[in-house]
């Protein structure tokens, strides 16, 4: 067995309390299918895909309804059996009108998925594979939503030395990635098998935090003889799924500031990509549906689901049974979420949970005088001056933030959750590289 | 058509806070200086209680009467000024007329905190620049040292702390209430600091004396044991960095060492350590983070300054003891210092280049 006991962990990082008790221990279950679905022709990094379908025209669950818009794009499948009930603008999580495919569910259809048959990857070239993982229509679903084939497509004079699945599902609340790996162990471990191969990675890796022993024995058991896959234990820790503080963690290097993981020879894929990677190229089943979980104190029947993309929000709450006194509903998890307006939004291919916050679990932090206490250095784990960083965007000294190396900054929240001061550090900092970006617009 | 959904809050991210406060910080040093505050009432009775009652009212009143915050009064809930009050009262000498620690209460806040722009935004430890000016106004005062146990009532109070402003003498009508009240008054007999005795009689107390608190000296800075056992646990509890006060006293150990190792005249590494203000300065006042090093880096250079100044002063200036002005020159040092001593950028080099 190939289990380590230790955990290795990245320096600085916060330790949230994990609130994962709630779901944890909930199997998936399967979401009845909405009336209407609303796909964003833009749920991914990069340019929006264009649509392949006609208002009024009938579409079968899985077929193709957006052809990817340029390399850095994907191909967008129904979800459901239906009809295109319209094209044009919807809301969109983050609050802004975009493009959208709607449909309307058959009511009365079986919901057979329109399935290409399975795809002999073996014999693939990479080139091919590449294409193929496009036409799955596959991001990455730990939350950025960036598109997978991208990521495969190696640059001259790289290569992929070492795969590694991410498996940390540091944020609180979220348990979604680890009931796939007690669950989907078997399709996890063969979406590694495929990637590693087709790559020709020298290793791969699974990394999953200590609070997760079911997933590692399920994926270990999971792993056939004979592979160089294994997996790899970490410490609880806030942002450990970071890309970069998972390598620091599991490799002990640095990944250059404003570089990616593949300029050390590795590849980062989330453990959700790799089950649906599987099931793409054993099943020949594109991405339409994701799990996730749906939790928090707003919530009467905290669930992880299977739901399909484009599902309304309003639905799934409703099928968990919103609380009245739900104030704030978050998409994603409850340290770098995006807090909802409304819940006419749909499900995207990135969302890997749904929260509700009642008034009372609802941090209001009281702001107080920073007093350079220092642990938002301690906190963050690309050892940047977070109270600076404050200090100077109060002030609008952008260029300073600039020589501050702000652009490295992750937003993910550790110095803003830890500030004994409730100074809005990231929000801040969210604010600052928005100025800074304006300001280049208009200049160049 | 989209549904709009008015309750729902618009708060950004995170959502979840660690739940630790800074009054809740001020609140944790002010526990671990509970101890000390008792030690300084045992050693040296009810005067002790006064001096730091009245600097505390004295930096109180300054931040409800001068600061901006509104409504008034409201900046005093994040604790900073009783902390101040509560700190400068422990360095002063216990037998101070009360009228001066009060004033020196009100410099503290005053002078060293609300004229930068209050909290945050102060260059030096607001406690320090209260004695500095008190020991600038009134050098005979601040430097008065009575001996402890000159008082054996616990009731037994030091006449001095009665003097009207600006005279040395205590109206007959108030000498005899408070004799009254209290029992007999005493004056103070005032007994040098082991520092002073070392530079200037060349006589020194023994090392279990330092070590409990049998010393003259300031109300909280004579049980050196003591403070070492609180500041291990408050540096345990992350309520300060523990840097700045390991690096302070590595240095003075250092550099008085290799001056003893030359001349055994001069004090021993020891009791250097463990006289004067030096435990109490590198534990509670070098530690103020707003007015030292926020970057670890920075909080060594900080530490080995206050250290080499302390030994400066100490064995070649002209005051016996050098804490106070230690502090404060490496206070005036921390913008510099951290200008080039912030942290390494992850995936960067130390000068913030991309590493290769």
């Amino acid at each position: 067995m190939s289990l380590q006991v230790m955990g290795k962990t990245f320096r600085h990082g916060v330790h949230p309390e994990e609130h994962k008790e709630q779901t944890e221990q909930l199997p998936i279950q399967r979401m009845p299918f909405a009336d209407r679905f609303v796909l964003p022709l833009s749920q991914h990094l990069g340019a929006p895909c264009k649509p392949a379908v006609n208002v009024g025209q009938r579409v079968q669950r899985g077929q193709v309804v957006g052809e990817p818009g340029g390399f850095v794009s994907m191909t967008l499948h129904s979800p459901v059996t239906g009809r295109v009930a319209a094209i044009g603008p919807r809301r969109h999580p983050n609050g802004s009108l975009v493009p959208c495919i709607e449909i309307e569910a058959d009511p009365y259809s079986t919901q057979e998925i329109a399935t290409s048959p399975a795809v002999d990857w073996e014999s693939l070239s990479l080139d091919d594979f590449i294409l193929h993982v496009q036409k799955a229509g596959l991001v990455g679903m730990g939350g950025a939503a960036f598109p997978t084939h991208v990521k495969y497509k190696l640059p001259e004079g790289r290569r992929c030395q070492r795969l590694l699945i991410n498996g940390c599902e540091c944020e609180p609340y979220l348990t979604c990635d680890h009931r796939v790996m007690v669950e989907y162990a078997q399709a996890v471990v063969r979406g590694t098998q495929i990637v590693a191969t087709k790559l020709g990675a020298d290793s791969a890796t699974i990394g999953v935090e200590l609070n997760k022993p079911d997933a590692m024995l399920a994926l270990d058991a999971a792993i056939p003889a004979g592979t160089n896959i294994r997996v790899a234990s970490l410490k609880v820790k806030y942002p450990q799924g970071a890309e970069k503080m998972l390598i620091k963690a599991l490799f002990g290097e640095e990944v250059p500031a404003g570089k990616l993981p593949l300029d050390l020879n590795i590849v980062v894929n989330n453990v959700g990509t790799m089950l649906s990677l599987a099931d793409y190229f054993d099943h020949g089943k594109p991405l339409i549906e994701r799990v996730l979980t749906v939790a928090g104190p707003g919530i009467d029947r905290p669930a992880n689901l299977m739901v399909p993309v484009g599902t309304p929000v309003r639905d799934v709450m409703r099928h968990c049974g919103l609380n009245e006194e739900t104030r704030q509903v978050v998409m994603g998890g409850p340290m770098m979420g995006q807090p909802l307006a409304s819940l006419d939004v749909p499900v995207l291919k990135g969302t890997s949970g749904l929260l509700a916050f009642t008034d009372e679990s609802i941090s209001h932090a009281e702001e107080y005088a920073c007093v350079r206490c220092g642990q938002c250095l301690e906190a963050c784990g690309n050892f940047l001056n977070p109270s600076r960083m404050a200090r100077l965007a109060r002030a609008g000294r952008w260029e300073e933030m600039e020589n501050a190396h702000v652009a490295d900054c992750v937003e993910c929240g550790a110095c803003t959750y830890t500030c004994p001061s409730g100074v809005p550090i990231v929000h801040l900092i969210r604010a600052a590289k928005a100025a800074i970006r304006q300001g280049k617009a208009k200049a160049s | 058509m989209t549904k709009r959904d008015p309750h729902l809050l618009l708060q950004a991210a995170p959502f979840l806070r660690r739940g630790i406060t800074t009054p809740g910080l001020m609140m944790d040093v002010l526990l671990g200086l509970a101890p000390l505050v008792l030690a300084a009432i045992y050693f040296f009775g009810l005067s002790a209680v006064l001096v730091l009652l009245t600097c505390t009212i004295g930096a109180v009143a300054t931040e409800w009467a001068l600061s901006p915050a509104r409504p008034r009064g409201s900046s005093i809930k994040d604790g900073s000024a009783i902390l101040t009050g509560i700190i400068l009262g422990l360095c002063l000498p216990p037998a101070i007329p009360l009228w001066m620690a009060f004033l020196g209460g009100v410099a503290a806040i005053g002078l060293g905190k609300l004229m930068f722009g209050g909290l945050g935004q102060n260059l030096f430890n607001p406690a320090l620049v209260g004695r500095a000016f008190l020991q600038a106004a009134f050098p005979t005062a601040i430097t008065t040292w009575s001996q402890q146990g000159t008082i054996t009532e616990f009731w037994g109070l030091r006449l001095s702390s009665w003097y009207v402003p600006f005279t040395h003498w205590v109206p007959d009508w108030l000498r005899i209430l408070l004799e009254g009240v209290f029992g007999p008054q005493v004056d103070v007999i005032s007994s040098a600091t082991p520092l002073a005795f070392i530079k200037f009689g060349g006589e020194a107390a023994p090392f279990n004396n330092l070590l409990l608190g049998n010393t003259a000296g300031s109300l909280g800075e004579t049980c050196a044991l003591l403070i070492i056992i609180c500041g291990i646990i408050l540096a345990f509890r992350r309520t300060f960095d523990w840097r700045i006060p390991v690096s302070i006293l590595l240095t003075v150990a250092a550099a008085s060492g290799i001056v003893w190792l030359f001349n055994h005249d001069s004090p021993s590494p020891l009791y250097m350590l463990l006289s004067g203000g030096l435990l109490f300065g590198a534990v509670y006042m070098a530690t103020d983070p707003v007015t030292s090093p926020i970057a670890p880096r920075g909080a060594w250079i900080f530490g080995i300054g206050v250290g080499l100044i302390v030994v400066l002063i100490r064995l070649w200036g002209g005051l016996p003891e050098g804490v106070m002005y230690a502090i404060l020159l490496m206070n005036a040092a921390t913008p510099l210092i951290d200008r080039i001593a912030q942290p390494r950028a992850f995936g960067r080099t130390i000068t913030g280049e991309v590493s290769a």
